[in-house]
């Protein structure tokens, strides 16, 4: 690409430098598929975050007489349940808007906190190569060992259930996939040629790595850990569906699934409803993470 | 060859040895006493400690875990707290119906995943290309537990054309190759299927298409090679990383069969898992787990091998 230069003449304008972030922002926003999932979940985040301002029924109190009612039921006193009501009689649709918070929470936490220590134990290992890479990717290794979803279910199965045991299981999972790829990215940024040079003119470890490499890693182990969050959505709230995660009477897309489970037969639509938002929030998520993979041009 | 497969049988040691270590360590971060379930609530303090030397709980960690070790070689995975049966027994029971479960599966999502990723792969931007991608991003974004539930509301509850779940009439959890057993099957395996379909399609499409673009394929046409026999070359070069990820697939689906065999009630290892998790049964699940585990590094260990044995640039390297 030609750099503007200060001798162009001053009639034909000079073309605007535009930085990579730039680039990327402006081939993600002509992706439209990506855009569509960006509001879709944009709009469930909204949604779970202002739900107590949005006039909906109130998602802990149920009725033993109005239990599992149809799709837009009306009560005597004109009150709509526009998703029907769940096996205790509570809204479904204030369920599902509150149940955004915890299910988006233990999808995407995990998946952040294992982005950072993961990133960190692959440079690390990348960087330094030798006998701590060895130590450091055996260790990987072996958790690597374990289909994810058995890791998760062993861990919270002994730990117990509960929100902070699921969040830690999930973030354990996590880890070794995203340092394997930072470890394998950092190994072909070191041997590039500018590293020498920064070495060759006297920069440390620490300012090779903070200046040259986490600028080459981690965009590319950014995009692998997006493309993580919708199985980290899918194994957070199955861990929910199993009682493994959050605990009733707290709404969250997975365990309503799981108390839902025998209304099959009464009310299927409604019984339905909590997986078909794991799976819209899921799809959004991958799809957003293929269109920022090709905005961004990365190969894995 | 055989140097080959001594350095990956070499090198899975100390993994299997590791997957050992974690499964030990698990009944270790389980929060309270790990009598606690087998033990009366008004134990007394000299039963406590003599329980806690039967089962070698006094002695230091690795002392424990050399003999647990031991034992779990020589096939003794302990005894079931809930149901006082050996652990070994009660596993190997139900991973025969997990594998199963498994193997339907991924032969199901392999045989389709297959076609549509290749097919995808060859005409690239057609509609069937389009079709192919979608159903590859449903397939690996559907939660597959939810995918369950659907199809019984579907199949079972509204065309009551299958069975909802179980393994076999009468609660039978005793597999028969029969139609009155199979039908028992196809709901779980089928979807049990997606995720693999949709990783092996979204593998293939890429693949297929890197292979187009190399440079022997426009040998093969300048020499005059009909679109057929071109064909072949491409399945030959694509084969290798297809097993593989068939093979991995395979592993995913016995140690993740969990949550379907909860949908389904399957009789397999996700449903001892279950009730183990939830009795507090620890020997139960260490030992489900283990054998999860150690079939699972097994069977990368055969894929590495069949891929070598397939592909003579991998034993090179």
């Amino acid at each position: 690409m030609a750099a503007p230069s200060a001798t162009a003449t001053p009639s034909a304008p000079a073309p605007r430098h535009r930085g990579y972030w730039a680039g990327v922002g402006r081939r993600l926003a002509r992706d439209r598929v990506a855009m569509a999932c960006a509001a879709v979940l944009l709009a469930i985040i909204l949604a779970a975050l202002l739900a107590p301002w949005l006039g909906l029924a109130d998602p802990y109190r149920g009725s033993i007489a109005r239990r599992l009612r149809p799709v837009g039921f009306t009560t005597p006193q004109g009150f709509t349940h526009w998703l029907g009501t769940d096996e205790q009689g509570r809204d479904m649709l204030a369920r599902l808007v509150y149940g955004a918070r915890l299910s988006l929470f233990l999808g995407v936490v995990p998946v952040l906190n294992a982005f950072v220590v993961g990133s960190a134990l692959g440079i690390l290992a990348g960087y330094a190569g030798g006998k701590v890479n060895m130590a450091i990717m055996r260790m990987i290794d072996v958790f690597y060992a374990f289909p994810s979803v058995l890791l998760a279910i062993a861990i919270s199965g002994a730990l117990g259930a509960g929100i902070s045991n699921s969040l830690l299981s999930l973030t354990i999972v996590f880890i070794p996939p995203i340092a394997r790829v930072a470890e394998s990215v950092t190994t072909s940024v070191r041997a590039l040629d500018f590293v020498d040079a920064a070495r060759a003119s006297g920069a440390g470890a620490f300012t090779i790595i903070r200046v040259h490499v986490l600028g080459n890693v981690l965009g590319p182990v950014f995009v692998y850990a997006t493309g993580l969050i919708s199985v980290a959505m899918i194994l957070a709230s199955g861990l929910s569906f199993l009682g493994l995660g959050t605990k009733p009477p707290e709404p969250e897309w997975g365990l309503m699934l799981n108390t839902l489970r025998t209304a099959i037969y009464s009310q299927p639509l409604v019984a339905a409803l909590p997986g078909a938002m794991i799976f819209m929030v899921s799809i959004c998520f991958n799809l957003l993470s293929d269109g920022l993979r090709s905005a961004m041009d990365v190969k894995l | 060859m055989l140097l080959y497969i001594l350095k990956r049988v070499f090198y899975v040691v100390p993994v299997a040895l590791g997957v050992s270590l974690l499964c030990f360590l698990l009944v270790h971060i389980a929060p309270g006493d790990p009598l606690v379930s087998v033990l009366p609530a008004d134990a007394s303090q000299a039963l406590v400690e003599e329980m806690r030397k039967a089962y070698g709980f006094d002695r230091p960690l690795p002392a424990q875990f050399a003999l647990w070790l031991g034992r779990a070689l020589a096939g003794d995975l302990g005894t079931s707290i809930a149901t006082g049966r050996p652990v070994a027994g009660e596993v190997m029971k139900a991973v025969a119906n997990t594998f199963l479960l498994a193997v339907a599966a991924t032969l199901v999502g392999f045989v389709l995943g297959g076609v549509l990723g290749f097919v995808a792969g060859y005409f690239r931007d057609s509609w069937i290309d389009r079709l192919a991608t979608t159903l590859s991003i449903v397939g690996v974004s559907v939660p597959h537990y939810w995918l369950g539930m659907v199809l019984v509301i579907l199949f079972a509850v509204t065309l009551n054309w299958l069975p909802a779940s179980g393994a076999g009439p009468g609660g039978s959890s005793q597999w028969a190759w029969d139609w009155e057993h199979a039908k028992y099957l196809i709901l779980p395996a089928v979807t049990m299927s997606v995720i693999p379909m949709g990783i092996v399609t979204r593998t293939l499409r890429a693949l297929v298409g890197d292979i187009l673009g190399q440079e022997f394929v426009d040998a093969l046409r300048a020499k005059g090679m009909r679109d057929g026999a071109i064909f072949l070359h491409v399945v030959k070069n694509a084969a290798p990383t297809a097993l593989a990820v068939m093979g991995l697939q395979l592993g995913y689906l016995l140690g993740g069969s969990i949550l379907i065999e909860t949908v389904f009630s399957w009789p397999g290892t996700g449903f001892l898992l279950n009730a183990a998790i939830f009795q507090r049964d620890l020997p139960l699940l260490q030992g489900t787990i283990l054998v999860l585990g150690i079939f699972f590094v097994a069977l990368n260990l055969l894929v590495d091998v069949a891929q070598a044995a397939l592909d003579p640039r991998i034993r090179r390297s």
